[in-house]
């Protein structure tokens, strides 16, 4: 799979919510596009990913 | 005080406004007229009106960006002062009707329109709708997010121009615009979070807000490079 522009492998199924906790990001706190398409927040933990997919992952910290 | 309109000098009274026509022809004259005509007919909204959507409102009235929707729910509070763009007077003054006014004083010319509403995944369609440039300035990393993915998941004629990381005196010359999807600009060192002991400072703050009003007017006259 591709994240960020860099490839990432996935031994075993995972869906979009496991994998970013598994990269330690907070899922309140990200916007994630998956093959060109924008993933909205309640739909994180429905989406399966495949090793095909490719992800960009964009975290937001504090401050404005 | 005399100024040079269209090769004539004319008398301007101190602190006086000139006419809508005279401002607008010294803008053309510093702007060039194409980028002028562009700024003009250009719609922006602003969402946070703190240290970056305050100053980069401000940045864009005095462009002469034609329309800007600014969005806050908040009031302007003494904390506020060491980096966003209110004074004394409006402390205690919803932070829309507090900006509205300088920007009255800058260019009175544009049209400036007020939300005083705080912004969720409900209303974003109905807020940000009629707009083709959108500016995410909140200050919560949870709000920023929800913006930027509810904006650009709803909306398909939408560009977001976004923040993240400008807490600090670190150096200036991290802050960057990037670009990671298609249609959303990022602007920040993206990892200097707001947090005790590193707190958000006027100077890179507006460094930031200058990335991303420079990214909105790149995006205005039609350069979609960052």
């Amino acid at each position: 799979m591709q994240c960020n522009g860099k490839t990432v492998l996935l031994p075993v199924p995972r869906t979009l919510q496991e994998f970013l906790l598994e990269q330690q990001y907070d899922c309140q706190a990200v916007a994630v596009e998956r093959n060109g398409e924008i993933v909205v927040r309640a739909e994180y933990e429905s989406t399966q990913l495949t090793d095909v997919d490719c992800l960009e992952i964009v975290r937001f910290v504090g401050g404005g | 005080m005399q100024v040079a309109v269209n090769g004539k000098i004319k008398d301007l009274g101190k602190g006086v406004m000139p006419a809508a026509e005279e401002l607008e022809n010294m803008m053309m004259a510093r702007h060039t007229p194409t980028v002028h005509q562009k700024l003009k007919q250009g719609r922006v909204a602003i969402a946070g009106l703190g240290g970056l959507g305050s100053n980069i409102a401000v940045m864009l009235a005095r462009i002469g960006v034609g329309q800007l929707l600014l969005v806050d729910f908040d009031i302007v509070e003494p904390s506020n002062l060491n980096r966003q763009s209110y004074y004394i007077r409006h402390l205690g003054m919803p932070k829309t009707l507090a900006l509205k006014e300088q920007l009255a004083e800058i260019n009175p010319f544009i049209r400036v329109e007020t939300q005083t509403i705080r912004v969720d995944a409900e209303n974003v369609v109905k807020l940000f709708g009629g707009y083709s440039i959108l500016c995410e300035a909140f200050d919560k990393p949870e709000v920023k997010a929800m913006l930027v993915s509810t904006a650009l998941a709803n909306l398909p004629h939408i560009t977001v121009v976004a923040a993240s990381g400008m807490a600090g005196f670190s150096s200036s010359n991290r802050i960057t615009t990037t670009r990671p999807m298609k249609r959303l600009y990022m602007c920040g060192d993206l990892a200097t979070a707001a947090e005790p002991g590193m707190g958000l400072l006027a100077p890179r703050v507006q460094i930031c807000a200058g990335h991303q009003a420079n990214m909105i007017l790149r995006l205005l006259v039609g350069q979609a490079e960052c």
